[in-house]
Formats: C-alpha cells, sequence, structure tokens
C-alpha cells in the first residue's frame, strides 16, 4: 500500500510498502500516491496537492519491460475513464461523461501508440498482473472520487491529479533507471505527462468553478430493488 | 349395516392396534404382502399418536380381490394388542354391530366407545400365548390371526414371513412363525368375519403386481419423468420420497443433497435446474408456504422445477401426521404478483407415479414450475397396485441452436416458450432474473416489456396441450361429482354404490388442476343439472376455485369435511342419493 | 519482448457485458466487478464455463454486467442457489456475489451450512455496512450507533464478524479484500476460485451514497501483516484481534469439498423397480 503523508485523523495509518507478496517476473514498479486523506467530503470540492516524486523504485531492466508498464498504465487510465463515463451516462450526467470518454481516448491513444511504436498487437503482460506501490497505477484514477452531480471542473481536478502523479512517476523512474533506454523512455514520457499537466491546467482555467451547493439534490434517494 | 351382515364381501376392511412397540405396523405391512403374496389386492393406512416412539398406533386395512383406492366406511375386525389410549383413534375407525373386536383380556376391557358401538367381543391373550412360545413376539399372534380370520393361505403367511424374518437375519424364525400359526389356528375359535366373494384376480405369487407407497411412487414418478436432482428438507409426511430418492438418484446419476432449511432447497433446486438438470423437492404446507417467495422465481426466471407437496392438516404445524387437501388455495395462488404455474394432483397411489412424471414433463416443457399435489393419505399410505405404466412422456428442455445469433432468453414467440441455453454453451450467455426483464434478460421496469413477458408466461401455460391426462371423466348423468386427489377413490367408489342402485352419476377428477381448463371442463360437464365437488378441507378451497374460473352448469354444491378423517365412500354416497331423490 | 503467443489470452474485457451497471458514481462495487473479470481473465476461463450467483441488493446486480452465465435469484439465497448449481454441474465455476445485508441478514443461515458444507464455491460479499438499494438501513455489519431512520440512534447490535464465523463453520478459504485494489482483490479471487471448496472473499466496497466517510478506507487498509495460515484457531484470533482493515488471505484449509458423483450411476429408472414387485 502506499505511504499515507495524511494530515489530520491518519496520521497513525503510515503503513509501510506493500508487503504484497508478488510472483510477478520484475513487472514490480513503484510509486507512490500521496494526497490528503479523502474525507468524505472530498468529492465537494476535489483539491488535490501535486503528488510528491516517489522516493523508492525498482528500476525496470529494459526498455521493452518499460514500455509495457507505460501501456499497462496508460490503458488501466483510459479503462477507468470509460467506465466513468458509463457511470455518468447512466446517471443523466452527459457533459462530465462526455469529458470522461475524451479522457479515456486520450489515455487509449497513448497506449495505442506505445503498441504501435513496439510492434506489439496486445501487450505482452495484462494489465491485471502489474503491481504498483499504490493499489492502482500511477495515472489511474479514483473511483470514490465520483458523484453523480459532479462538473467538468471536477472530472478536470481528477484528471489533472493522475497526470502530475503519472508525471512524477515517470520523472522518477527516470531518476533511478540504470538501463540508458529506459531513462531516455522515461524522460520522454516525463515530458508528454508534464505536457498533459499544462494543458489539463490551461483547460481548468477556462471551466468555471462549481457554485458552493453543487451537490444539493433535493430529492431523496431512489429505492432500488 | 345390512351390507356388513351379508355373507360375502368385495372387501374385508380391519385393523390393527396397540401401544409402546406392540409392533402393529410391522404386522400389519406383513398382512399386506401376505394378501400380495396370495393375488389379493389392498392398501394399509397408518395412523399414529405424535410420540416418536412407543405411543398408540394402528394400521388401517383393506383387503380386497380387486384393486382398492380408499378405506371403506366401516371395519370388520378390530384387534388389538393392547387398548392403551387407542379411543384416540376412535373417530377413524367405525366400529358397528356387526365387527368384531378382539382383544387381550388380560391387558383390559375393550375401550367403552368401541363397547357403545355395539361391536361384537372376543378374547384373545396376546401375552400369555406369546409367553408359552418362548422368544415369540405378540403382534405376530396377531398376523396370524388376522390373516386366518379373513381366509388368507396358512402357506403365503409363512412364506412373507420367513423372507421378512431372513431379512432381519432370521433371528427367532421358529418361534414366530410358531406364533403366527398358533395365531391363525386361534382365528377358528372366535366367531367368523365375511369372507371375500369371488376369486383372487390374480394366482398366488404369480403376475407383476407393486407393493408401493405415493411417496415412493411420486419419487419414481420424478426419476422416470427425467429427475436426476433433488435437494431436500425433512418434513412430515413428505419425507419418504426424499428418503427414496436418496438413494435412487445416484444409482441413475444423480445425487440428493439435504439442505439446511426449504428456502434452501427449493433454491437449490432452482440452481441445479438453471445448470439444465431436471430437479425435484418434496414438502408439506410449512415447507411450500416458506418456498413460496422461490417458486415465484422459478416463474419469473421460467427455470423448471417440481415441487412435491404432501398435503397434512393446517394451517401451522397442524396435524402434520394427517392427511387434508387444504394447500388447494396456497398451490393455485401462493406466490405474489401474477405467477402462473402449474399445478398437478395425482388421484390413486399408482397414479403418484404417472401424474409426478407428467409435472417433471409440463414443467420443462414449459420452464415453469409445477406443484404435486399429493397427500398424506397417498404418501404414507401402502398398497398392491397393478404396476403403473410409463407414460412415455420424456423430458424435453427447448434450448438454442447452436448458431443462435443474438441470443434472447426470453424471446416472445409464437408458443411462449423460448429456447433455454444452459451455463456451458457458448455465446448465448444471459441472466437468469426474478427482476421483471427484457426479452434478453435485462433487468427492465417499463410497462411494454412487463406486459410483454407477462403475456408470454401466460401464454406458454394457456396454449399448451396438456393432452386427455388433464382430468380422468368416468360414467355419464345429470350429476356430476367433480374432485381431485384421494378423495377420487371413495367418489369412484360412491359412483359405483349408485349406479348399482340404479342413480346414474359421472365423475370428473381433475389431474390438472392449474392452469384452468374452462373449455375442456364445460364439454366434461356438458349436460350436467347437478355438480357435487367433493373435497377434504374445511372452506371448500376446489369448490371456490371453480366458482371463479368456470361457469359450472346447473345446481352446484359443495361437500367437504376437513382432515384427518378420511373422505368417506358412504358419505359422498349418501350425498348423491338424497340429492339426486329430490 | 516478443509476442509470439499461440492463442490470444482472454482479456478481462470480453467477461464484461455491454450492459452498463446502474452503482451510483463512486461505488466501489464497480472495482469489484473489474476485479471479477480480472481474475477470471487471469485463470484463463471462458465466459461460458462460468455462472456468477447473487440474490438482491446493490452487489447481486453484478451477474448482468458481466458475460458469463448469471443467476439473480431471490434475496439471501444465492450460496443455496449457487450449491444447487455447482452439485448438479461440478463442471462450472461458480461465484457467488453478495452483500453484508444480503449475505450475512436475510441468508445468515445458508452462510453457515454452505461454510459446513465446503462446496467448490467462491462467495464475494461487497461488505458496505449498510442496506443500499433499500436507501440506508443498518445491516449486520453496521456499526451499533450509526443513526438511521429505521433505527433511530443506532441498533445497539454488536456487529456481525463474517470471517471468524467463516473459520467457525468451516470455510476453506477465508480472506478480506478492499474495493480500492482492483487487481489485489483479482489476485485473491483467483486465489480462491483455484482453492477447492467453499472460498469467502469479503470485500470492503464502500457506499459513497450512504456511507460517505467509508471513502476514508482507502486510508485504513493495509496488507495483512502476516502470512495466510492453515491454522483455523489462529485465523481466527488474528482476525479477531485486528481493526478490520487488514487484507489479504488469512486462512488456506486441506478440506476435501462435499460433491457427491453425479453422472456415474449408470441405471435406468426402470432398472430401480423391482423393489416395489411383489
Amino acid at each position: 500500500m502506499s505511504t499515507k503523508q495524511s494530515t489530520k485523523r491518519n496520521a497513525k495509518v503510515s503503513s509501510k510498502k506493500s508487503a504484497r507478496k508478488s510472483t510477478k517476473k520484475s513487472t514490480r514498479v513503484s510509486t507512490r500516491k500521496t494526497k490528503a486523506a479523502a474525507a468524505p467530503k472530498s468529492a465537494r470540492a476535489p483539491k488535490r496537492t501535486a503528488a510528491k516524486a516517489a522516493t523508492k523504485a525498482m528500476p525496470v531492466a529494459s526498455a521493452s519491460e518499460f514500455m509495457a508498464h507505460a501501456y499497462a498504465m496508460e490503458a488501466e487510465a483510459a479503462e477507468r475513464y470509460a467506465e466513468f463515463a458509463d457511470s455518468m451516462e447512466m446517471h443523466n450526467n452527459h457533459e462530465v461523461a462526455e469529458l470522461f470518454r475524451k479522457l479515456s481516448r486520450i489515455e487509449q491513444r497513448h497506449a495505442d501508440q506505445i503498441l504501435e511504436q513496439m510492434g506489439w498487437k496486445q501487450s505482452p503482460v495484462s494489465s491485471a498482473d502489474y503491481r504498483w506501490e499504490g493499489t492502482e497505477g500511477p495515472e489511474t484514477a479514483d473511483p470514490t472520487e465520483l458523484h453523480y452531480l459532479m462538473q467538468p471542473y471536477h472530472a478536470l481536478q481528477i484528471a489533472l491529479h493522475n497526470e502530475k502523479r503519472a508525471r512524477d512517476f515517470f520523472a522518477h523512474l527516470a531518476k533511478v533507471a540504470t538501463n540508458g533506454g529506459v531513462r531516455k523512455g522515461a524522460l520522454e514520457m516525463r515530458e508528454e505527462e508534464a505536457e498533459h499537466v499544462r494543458l489539463i491546467e490551461e483547460w481548468l482555467k477556462r471551466t468555471p468553478v462549481p457554485g458552493s451547493n453543487w451537490e444539493t439534490d433535493q430529492d431523496p434517494p431512489v429505492l432500488s430493488d | 349395516m345390512s351390507r356388513a351382515k351379508e355373507k360375502d364381501k368385495a372387501s374385508i376392511s380391519l385393523v390393527l392396534t396397540g401401544s409402546g412397540g406392540a409392533g402393529v405396523m410391522t404386522a400389519g405391512n406383513l398382512l399386506l404382502e401376505v394378501a400380495a403374496q396370495a393375488g389379493w389386492y389392498g392398501l394399509m393406512v397408518r395412523s399414529s399418536g405424535p410420540q416418536i416412539r412407543g405411543g398408540e398406533a394402528a394400521a388401517l386395512l383393506r383387503l380386497a380381490h380387486a384393486p382398492v383406492e380408499c378405506l371403506d366406511d366401516r371395519f370388520d375386525v378390530l384387534i388389538g394388542i393392547d387398548w392403551q389410549n387407542i379411543h384416540r383413534f376412535a373417530d377413524e375407525i367405525p366400529l358397528d354391530g356387526a365387527s368384531l373386536m378382539i382383544g387381550d383380556p388380560d391387558q383390559s376391557e375393550p375401550p367403552e366407545v368401541f363397547v357403545k358401538r355395539g361391536a361384537r367381543y372376543a378374547p384373545l391373550p396376546f401375552k400369555q400365548m406369546a409367553k408359552a412360545i418362548p422368544g415369540s413376539w405378540p403382534n405376530m399372534i396377531a398376523l396370524g390371526l388376522a390373516a386366518g380370520l379373513v381366509g388368507l393361505p396358512a402357506d403365503s403367511v409363512k412364506s412373507v414371513l420367513q423372507n421378512s424374518l431372513k431379512k432381519g437375519g432370521g433371528e427367532k424364525m421358529a418361534a414366530n412363525l410358531a406364533a403366527a400359526e398358533a395365531g391363525y389356528a386361534f382365528a377358528a375359535n372366535v366367531p367368523a368375519v365375511p369372507r371375500l366373494s369371488g376369486r383372487a384376480a390374480h394366482r398366488a405369487g404369480r403376475d407383476a403386481r407393486w407393493l408401493i407407497t405415493g411417496n415412493q411412487a411420486a419419487g419414481h414418478g420424478a426419476v422416470r419423468g427425467g429427475v436426476r436432482f433433488c435437494a431436500a428438507y425433512p418434513i412430515t409426511p413428505a419425507t419418504e420420497v426424499l428418503e427414496w430418492l436418496a438413494p435412487a438418484l445416484p444409482k441413475i446419476g444423480g445425487a440428493l443433497v439435504q439442505a439446511e432449511d426449504e428456502l434452501a432447497s427449493i433454491n437449490m433446486i432452482i440452481g441445479a435446474s438453471y445448470g439444465g438438470v431436471p430437479s425435484v423437492t418434496a414438502t408439506a404446507g410449512p415447507g411450500l408456504s416458506l418456498m413460496t417467495e422461490a417458486i415465484g422465481l422459478a416463474v419469473a426466471a421460467e427455470v423448471p422445477i417440481v415441487v412435491i407437496d404432501v398435503m397434512r392438516g393446517g394451517p401451522s404445524t397442524g396435524i402434520p401426521a394427517k392427511s387434508e387437501q387444504s394447500d388447494v388455495n396456497i398451490a393455485l395462488n401462493g406466490l405474489h404478483g401474477d405467477a402462473p404455474r402449474i399445478v398437478v394432483a395425482p388421484n390413486s397411489i399408482a397414479d403418484c407415479v404417472a401424474a409426478t412424471q407428467w409435472a417433471v414433463y409440463l414443467a420443462e416443457a414449459t420452464q415453469s414450475p409445477a406443484i404435486v399435489l399429493s397427500d398424506q393419505y397417498f404418501g404414507q399410505t401402502r398398497a398392491v397396485v397393478d404396476p403403473p405404466a410409463d407414460i412415455g412422456l420424456i423430458t424435453e428442455r427447448l434450448k438454442p441452436s447452436a448458431t443462435a445469433e443474438a441470443y434472447k432468453r426470453y424471446a416472445i414467440t409464437e408458443s411462449g416458450i423460448s429456447p433455454m441455453a444452459i451455463p456451458g454453451m457458448p455465446g448465448t450467455a444471459y441472466t437468469a432474473d426474478g427482476l421483471e426483464h427484457n426479452e434478453r434478460g435485462l433487468p427492465s421496469s417499463q410497462s411494454g416489456d412487463h406486459i410483454r413477458q407477462l403475456d408470454k408466461r401466460a401464454k406458454k401455460l394457456a396454449q399448451f396441450d396438456y393432452g386427455a391426462r388433464w382430468a380422468d371423466i368416468e360414467g355419464e348423468g345429470e350429476l356430476a361429482v367433480v374432485t381431485f386427489g384421494s378423495c377420487t377413490g371413495a367418489a369412484r367408489e360412491a359412483l359405483a354404490r349408485a349406479a348399482a342402485e340404479g342413480i346414474k352419476a359421472r365423475l370428473l377428477s381433475l389431474r390438472l388442476l392449474s392452469p384452468a381448463q374452462p373449455e375442456r371442463v364445460a364439454a366434461a360437464l356438458a349436460g350436467a343439472k347437478q355438480v357435487l365437488v367433493v373435497e377434504q378441507n374445511h372452506t371448500g378451497q376446489l369448490y371456490r376455485y371453480l366458482r371463479a374460473e368456470y361457469d359450472l352448469p346447473g345446481e352446484v354444491k359443495s361437500f367437504r369435511h376437513p382432515g384427518p378423517l378420511p373422505m368417506r365412500p358412504g358419505e359422498i354416497h349418501q350425498q348423491i342419493t338424497a340429492w339426486s331423490r329430490l | 519482448m516478443n509476442s509470439t503467443v499461440a492463442a490470444a489470452p482472454i482479456t478481462a474485457q470480453a467477461f464484461k457485458s455491454d450492459y452498463k451497471p446502474i452503482w451510483c458514481p463512486g461505488c466501489g462495487d464497480y472495482s469489484v466487478l473489474s476485479s471479477f473479470t480480472k481474475a477470471f481473465a487471469k485463470l484463463d476461463l471462458r465466459p461460458e464455463s462460468v455462472a456468477v450467483v447473487s440474490g438482491i441488493g446493490c452487489s447481486s446486480r453484478i451477474p448482468a454486467y458481466t458475460n458469463c452465465y448469471g443467476f439473480h435469484g431471490v434475496h439471501g439465497r444465492s450460496l443455496a442457489a449457487a450449491s444447487g448449481l455447482k452439485l448438479a454441474r461440478p463442471d462450472l465455476t461458480v461465484v457467488v456475489a453478495s452483500g453484508d445485508g444480503d449475505g450475512y441478514s436475510i441468508g445468515g443461515n445458508h452462510f453457515l451450512h454452505a461454510c459446513r458444507r465446503n462446496v467448490d464455491l467462491t462467495y464475494v460479499v461487497m461488505d458496505n455496512h449498510v442496506y443500499g438499494m433499500t436507501k440506508g438501513q443498518p445491516s449486520p455489519t453496521t456499526e451499533p450507533d450509526w443513526d438511521s431512520k429505521l433505527s433511530p440512534g443506532g441498533t445497539g447490535l454488536r456487529t456481525f464478524n463474517p470471517l471468524v464465523i467463516a473459520l467457525a463453520a468451516g470455510a476453506n478459504f477465508v480472506a478480506r479484500a478492499f474495493s480500492g485494489d482492483p487487481n489485489g482483490t483479482a489476485d485473491i479471487i483467483a486465489d480462491a476460485i483455484r482453492t477447492p471448496g467453499f472460498s469467502f472473499v469479503e470485500i470492503l466496497s464502500p457506499c459513497v451514497t450512504f456511507r460517505p466517510e467509508q471513502r476514508e478506507w482507502k486510508q485504513l487498509v493495509r496488507p495483512g501483516p502476516v502470512t495466510t495460515t492453515d491454522d483455523a484457531a489462529r485465523a481466527a484470533r488474528r482476525i479477531m484481534t485486528d481493526d478490520g482493515f487488514n487484507i489479504g488471505v488469512l486462512y488456506k484449509g486441506q478440506r476435501k469439498p462435499y460433491q457427491p458423483p453425479v453422472g456415474k450411476g449408470k441405471k435406468r429408472p426402470s432398472d430401480l423397480e423391482a423393489e416395489f414387485a411383489i
């Protein structure tokens, strides 16, 4: 699990690094998910601190292995955004659904580019077989951040957070890489992710900040089964 | 009364009673086997107190040269190995001046309630006689006595007893053969009882006939129909269906599992049948009540299952070991929502085989739950019957073709029946759902889907061709007796008596209670001016159902009483004669 | 890296149906669904060889979201239906999805006896300490002082400890997972499916609508500080003394699964008639 740099109530829960016994080759890469403890209010006004660079990582051995990782990251992120888009669509929040769909497409394009670049038909390793230091990939959005009334601003906050995590992940990887090819790839990816951070920050500037009562729903929840 | 004094009779009825290990059930069963061995027919009804062991018990037998389906109005002979608390069964053991009581004078005098009815009495010191033959049991003396009284051959007694004792390890063989012989010889010392008229239909030991209970018969019918899985939770009086299936299913490639409760057993069979394996469970009223919700699931998800309900006295725990036809309402209506289901009622012990087999066939063919309404009388009565023929209807579940594209589990079809994919079949995975759904099986709360699926489920049962098996229709006449289940035997006998007196009447015994068959019933009752609805429950559940579903002709009367007293031919006969003479 | 694999491995995506979940955005069950599909892919199962069985509740909606055979039955009875299915069709992989209301309250009895019976099933309970589909009532795992309309001021009842119950009743595999760790959960589910007998996986899966404070779970969960044991008493002690946030496979036993032989007996029904003949 990730190291928690949380304030408040979770101060004492500073768990160690993943103790999960991974039987997975050398595909284990570390990153560190660092952000404020997600209190119930987190969806209310998603505010995130920039992810700090991971401190420890097991450098991947080859460029090819590195690219497989990068692919897994992008593919997982794309899949998660698509899931978010579906979920928003189901809840009639089409504006945000469309935004997530767009983000999913962007991530998918990156993933596809990696395949193309490597001449792969599909990833050599299933994304489920990757172990990140945190519980999920460095660019994979946290589903509990969603709210059915969320606005594009919130969605972009989530995206921004993920891009920063991704940027920092690659920056760290470049730093610890012992293989020249890996370092080169990581630096390229860092630049790409940094560019995404910049783009989303721009995008956010154009996006209205939600009012304080954005999550108000006058009706109670609906009874189902 | 006058009939009882006749020299020869079509059947002889006798009761063996006793308590606390007297072994009357064993003696009764052996007597039935002796009768079967001798080429006779007969049946034995069990009645006992609530005690697990040691309580008062009565074996009620009726023996004849031709098949019998119900108890008679009275008993010719009552043999009491002892009389402890036997008065509790007085209502179930009608005696009269022509009846003979035989009891052990060393125990006590015969119960007052029987003496009052004018029954004759002959003493027989069972205990002393058994003591005189070391190692023998008093019930073997009673067995010999009963056989001797009704005129069964001594050879048959001997061979049946030898066989039975051999199975038990041959212990005390000589002593008990001697005891039975002594009892047999003693028959000459007591007043004579009527003998059977005519000759046995079969030669001793020849011709295939079965000795079977309705519970065994229902179990056998289920496997004939293709059932290979059963989930079981014990309940009186249905347990023997399950106990028969437990060793039977593995022999034919199936399995029985004991569940933790009826909620589990019903859901287990739904799960197994969803997996493509025809499945059954058996229960009684309290269990059926618990299963009701899941039967509704089988309706909505269209999973074929068969539930054998062996009816007993209700409501609530009621009278567990005694019969009553009071689950008609719950079987027909006991589900929430508009939930068409199949309800089949066997109308004889032998018919428990065919009716259950048919129920499996109908369930599988229509992908619906089928309830088989048996009862304690059928279930726990052992009878000599002609072997019930296999009705030849084989389970056939409609399955999608391997090349089916865009498979729709709940497709709207002409017949209302849609191909049902079985897990393992590639390309046709679907989710069986108790939620209302669309044709693909995906949950839907839209009115259009709801109406289409309701229509579909109703249509598939309404349009199904049930053939001639839906009812037994016998005789002619402007008076019709309409009944079902275990009242059928008594009604049939009542009509035979009436016919002998020149009263023409017809019988309509419904085997298919649901879905209703209004056109067929109208045809069966065409021209009837009087309709007598006969059933064994307190509120006239069948009568009310018929009045609701059918346009019955002429004047309609309900004749009913609750269990545990059986519906006897005499009381129906009386209704018919009284009404027809008006 | 060369990709000359003989047959393309089945992907998790192949186990997802085109029918989209109705769960609230933010619900942990989305991730559990993805763990299901990842586990199936990991085990290289075919969608048609898997049956996902459920009862009623948010979590029980999962079967239709997969491309497997699904069975969405009545409230609390998923284990019974799944047991019947597996006993009749031992060739199938049967996974049961439930929630804390469906599985521990109305289905509590079946839970006990499923553990005892040890049929080769994988039982996944998505635990969010609340009835979601009926708008937020306390379940057996809800804290005693959790206020609700139905039980104002809280139920005052001790919470149910499903893992200890499972151990005591004889489950052969007992694990706790967290929805926020979909890959780790997929591993645990795969391990549960692979382990013969009754495997129980309790997944902490937040309800963001009625228990928004459960978003905090991701800060609280941690891998269990010890490795899997085959000693049920030790496992029980461990689980009774932890804070409810240790995740991982707690117990793996050696019990033989219950499975009566089916398809072995070769007699015909008519062969059974001899016992009735006089």
